[in-house]
């Protein structure tokens, strides 16, 4: 995937500009938030439930090599195999290679972010295997081949006549004229489609929710029940996971499973968690005669011990996009990679350099909600500002705002010297507002009066009039 | 790439600064694994009989499944018979026969007909056993086996699960037990190929977060739940 | 106000912000009017200038560890540290002790000066244990939580809660109360047009609760919601809840103008 993150801010001002964009986000922030609100209320677990969840990510992260190779042993006793790869060419390699093992002419895929990252199908399509993205979403994006706004919800970017063009487009051999304008319409049309690639296919690739060293099984989370008809038709199925995805019990993955549908769409379960241990037995009717779990490390390594390590505990929910206000107002698009939002702007840089997503960081004011509401209570915040630590002292910051902070700074440091600018200058603005209370323009602050008024101040600083008022009260210097 | 697999655990041993492979804590994570202790189990299901079933009829119906119930498994093929007409469904279904579950009289009920066997797409109906349920989200526990194919639950646009009211828990990690209890093999394993957990039909809010039922799996999910002994 | 025991004066070091400092008096001295009414003794020393979160947010961990030295220093003699603004108070209780990890003296030092600091509606309830009465406020007012005070500094029920005891004060709250304004320091001068969406929602959320002004305990908020409200034309009145609390809200609303000409 072509990373379009270096230009966040000509891609964030065509977003603010696109009206059905924000149609499409003003119905995400009235839905999900509003959700996960009611589910988090009616479960009085649920705070507790984050902590404990929190916990055991943290707990396996500490202990990663031991569950990583107690997973694999699990695995190989229940007859798969695990392909460890270190990068992004690596796991598009080995796919590659299982499919072409496995003679595949396509392979049906349900949404996996980790296969986004990889760029697994324009590699497969590129050696002659035909992709088939079976999540709606998913499947719309890639038809469009447009990368997902979303980790949860991949098409949350698009109107249903923008949808009923695309399929107009690629759908030839239907009848031109059909009647696509109602969702149910699009919706059954995808899945006829898409009905015939599930039994067609040789190799189901899917990603994984969770991984469960205990049992070596793999944990998938859907609605659609497309990662079912992707694992249980096919001859092959290859799992894509990364590292961090372990956890050790189906205990611990259920504590997981209780926090993570309430906090990504508000339901108190997805509709299909599904837990695939090896291949098909002995008697089986249905199952894959395959089954491969592709490891991949891709930066995973690079984090554990370091400042972004808690990164590693996230569960992909989504709920830092859908309570973020600058992912409200921008979309996921804006971010220019895989991932968007909060995790994405903590993730990005990590992935694909911190001098190609330089933007990422700054673009948050902080505010915290994204802490508030993550189910592993990951404080994104103190990361972001992390990445801007390493930006100042790589001299990555522009040069026209660290001479600003640096003036700021030294004043700041010099209370007698801010004190005569201080009055100084509050002094001359003052005047200048002439009664009016505000401007409506200012030269070094352009930014915000293009959209503000500046509110003037009064004329005399708090603490020369306080101490001019009130000299016996001046307290200590 | 054959040394992916070393290079990545030295990576992580390295990251965590712990150069010692094996050590005390690869011991307490085994042991971890083993215990396998419940984290906090949320109050919700833990119920009486009664109010645990209701609670389960509610969950499920909460997220658009429907619920009947039957006093026998001789009463499954009439309450069968009974929804399919009701929906304006096909008299046909498909199911397996010989099953280590409830043992289903469907030749009684003359005006269905019952074939055998995993799903391939064409049926309109399919028949499948739970192994549980679980009250706590209403929802239904299935185990692939010869017995109870996976493709039964997921192809057809109608799917009806019988349930029986001995086997609906308050919570998962009953299941999670119960399953170490009832399936282990003289290898110490207990998972089958695949464990389905579903909770109401098959959906998808991605064309502008309308909410739109049967989008790959069924779209209708009508839960029998049989009473008496099991 | 409530009486306090004559015996020892608590004594506040009122950290007034920079922005209250420079753009808005009246809240500094609403504050110290508040701390004074409930029985504190305040000092405003001469030695504080900003709190060091612009350098901090941007990365610049050198200079605002100079500034918050600086601070310390002025500060760490009073029983307390009060703080008019969520943001600052976060900074100094939150962010000042991370500041000096190699520095184990200067570490001890700003986690007791965090241990003291408190933002002034939460320390107004949950230490002095304040009630107010006596003010009075004709009209209807919507409050911001502002996202430090709220998520940092654990401010919520106590600006309502003074704000009740205000006579003539009904509180309409907004359904989006807990959102960011959007003015985030740098953020609005860097990124005008996203910070510019997100105080669009704000304003039209704010109207939408029909009060004829607006409080928050921020400044910074107050300042980057007035200057939005005042570009879109709207009449709603901005204020630091501070001045409304000590009854010194008969002033110019923030960014209004001075004599009635505008
Ligand atoms: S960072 Fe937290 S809230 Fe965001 S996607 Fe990951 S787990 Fe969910």
């Amino acid at each position: 995937m072509e990373s379009t993150a270096a230009n966040f801010k000509e891609n964030a001002l065509g977003a603010l500009g696109d009206a059905r964009l924000r149609d499409a986000l003003d119905k995400l922030s009235g839905g999900f938030p509003e959700n996960r609100r009611k589910a988090a209320e009616r479960l009085p677990e649920f705070e507790a439930l984050r902590d404990q969840a929190r916990d055991i990510k943290h707990h396996v992260l500490e202990n990663l090599d031991h569950y990583l190779e107690a997973f694999e042993a699990r695995v190989v006793e229940a007859g798969g195999t695990v392909h460890w790869c270190r990068t992004a060419a690596e796991a598009r390699t080995t796919i590659l290679r299982l499919c072409k093992q496995a003679g595949a002419k396509t392979v049906t895929k349900s949404k996996s972010m980790i296969g986004e990252e990889i760029a697994i199908n324009e590699h497969l399509e590129h050696h002659g295997v035909e992709p088939v993205e079976t999540d709606l979403g998913e499947y719309i994006i890639q038809l469009r081949r447009e990368p997902p706004s979303h980790i949860i919800a991949p098409a949350i970017h698009l109107s249903k006549e923008q949808i009923a063009d695309t399929f107009r487009e690629k759908h030839r051999d239907l009848l031109a004229d059909r009647p696509l304008e109602e969702p149910r319409a699009l919706l059954e049309e995808a899945r006829g489609i898409l009905r015939e690639k599930f039994v067609a296919a040789d190799v189901g690739l899917t990603g994984a929710n969770m991984l469960i060293a205990e049992t070596g099984s793999t944990v998938l989370v859907t609605n659609e029940g497309n990662a079912d008809l992707t694992y249980s038709l096919p001859r092959v199925h290859i799992v894509l996971a990364s590292l961090e995805k372990i956890v050790p019990t189906l205990e611990d993955a259920t504590t997981i499973l209780r926090v993570l549908a309430r906090s990504a769409t508000g339901q108190e379960m997805s509709v299909y968690n599904t837990f695939c241990t090896g291949p098909k037995r002995p008697g089986d009717l249905d199952g894959p005669e395959e089954f491969h779990v592709v490891l991949l490390d891709n930066g995973r390594t690079d984090m554990l011990g370091g400042e972004f390590h808690d990164m590693l505990r996230c569960i992909r929910c989504g709920a830092c996009l859908n309570h973020c206000p600058i992912y409200k107002s921008v979309g996921g698009h804006a971010y220019g990679w895989v991932y968007s939002g909060p995790m994405g702007a903590v993730l990005i840089p990590n992935l694909i350099g911190m001098e190609n997503a330089h933007d990422l960081p700054n673009a948050s004011t902080l505010c915290g909600k994204c802490e508030e509401v993550c189910p592993v209570r990951i404080p994104l915040p103190r990361m972001l500002r992390a990445w801007r630590k390493r930006q100042f002292e790589a001299q990555n910051t522009s040069k026209a705002a660290r001479a600003g902070l640096r003036f700021w700074a030294f004043f700041a440091g010099q209370p007698w010297l801010y004190r005569i600018f201080a009055n100084l200058a509050v002094g001359a603005l003052h005047k200048l507002s002439r009664g009016r209370g505000r401007f409506r323009r200012m030269a070094f602050l352009g930014g915000w009066t293009t959209l503000r008024d500046l509110p003037a101040p009064a004329g005399k600083t708090f603490i020369s009039q306080w101490h001019g008022k009130k000299p016996s009260e001046s307290g200590h210097e | 790439m054959s040394n992916a697999r070393g290079e990545i655990l030295g990576a992580i041993r390295t990251a965590l600064k712990r150069p010692e492979a094996y050590g005390a804590e690869n011991i307490s994570v085994q042991q971890r694994i083993q215990a396998h202790r419940a984290n906090l189990i949320p109050a919700r299901g833990r119920l009486g009989t009664k109010a645990r079933v209701d609670l389960f009829i509610r969950e499920a119906e909460q997220v658009q499944a429907t619920v009947a119930r039957v006093s026998a498994p001789a009463g499954v093929p009439r309450e069968v018979a009974r929804f399919l007409a009701k929906n304006n469904l096909p008299m046909r279904l498909k199911t397996v026969l010989e099953t280590s579950g409830k043992v289903i009289p469907w030749s009684e009920q003359t005006l269905l007909s019952v074939e055998e066997g995993r799903a391939d797409g064409s049926e309109e109906v399919c028949v499948s056993q739970a192994f549980a349920g679980v009250a706590e989200s209403g929802t239904l526990v299935m185990l692939s086996g010869a017995d109870s194919p996976t493709t039964l639950n997921f192809l057809p646009p109608t799917h009806i699960v019988v349930l029986g009211v001995a086997d609906i828990a308050g919570d998962y990690e009953e299941i999670w037990d119960r399953l170490r209890r009832e399936k282990t093999t003289e290898a110490g394993r207990f998972m089958p190929r695949t464990v389905n957990w579903i909770t109401g039909p098959s959906r998808s809010a991605d064309i502008e977060q309308t909410l739109l039922l049967g989008a790959h799996g069924p779209l209708r999910l009508h839960i029998v739940i049989v009473d008496g002994d099991a | 106000m409530s009486e306090k025991p004559a015996t020892l004066p608590t004594h506040v070091g009122l950290f007034a912000t920079c922005l209250v400092d420079l753009t808005r008096p009246q809240v500094g001295f609403a504050s110290a009017k508040l701390l004074q009414d409930a029985g504190c003794q305040v000092s405003v020393p001469k030695a504080q200038t900003c709190c060091g979160q612009p350098a901090y947010n941007a990365g610049d961990n050198a200079d605002a560890r100079a500034i918050a030295t600086k601070t310390i220093k002025a500060f760490e003699n009073f029983d307390y540290v009060v703080v008019p603004s969520g943001s600052c108070a976060g900074m100094l209780k939150h962010h000042y002790p991370g500041l000096f990890g190699d520095d184990p003296d200067m570490a001890a030092r700003a986690r007791s000066l965090a241990a003291k600091t408190h933002e002034l509606t939460a320390f107004l309830v949950d230490v002095l244990k304040v009630e107010v009465t006596g003010v009075a406020f004709d009209g209807t007012v919507t409050y911001h939580d502002s996202c430090s005070a709220l998520r940092e500094m654990g401010v919520k029920r106590q600006p309502r809660r003074l704000l009740a005891g205000v006579g003539g004060l009904s509180l309409k709250e907004a359904k989006e109360s807990e959102t960011c304004c959007g003015f985030g320091g740098l953020f609005c001068v860097k990124y005008p047009e996203i910070s510019g969406r997100m105080v669009d929602a704000k304003v039209d959320d704010i109207v939408d609760t029909g009060a004829g002004t607006l409080l928050s305990g921020d400044l910074g908020c107050l300042m980057n919601m007035a200057g939005r409200l005042h570009r879109r034309g709207i009449a709603t009145e901005v204020r630091h809840i501070a001045e409304v609390l000590a009854g010194m809200a008969d002033g110019p609303a923030i960014g209004a103008a001075e004599k009635k000409t505008d």
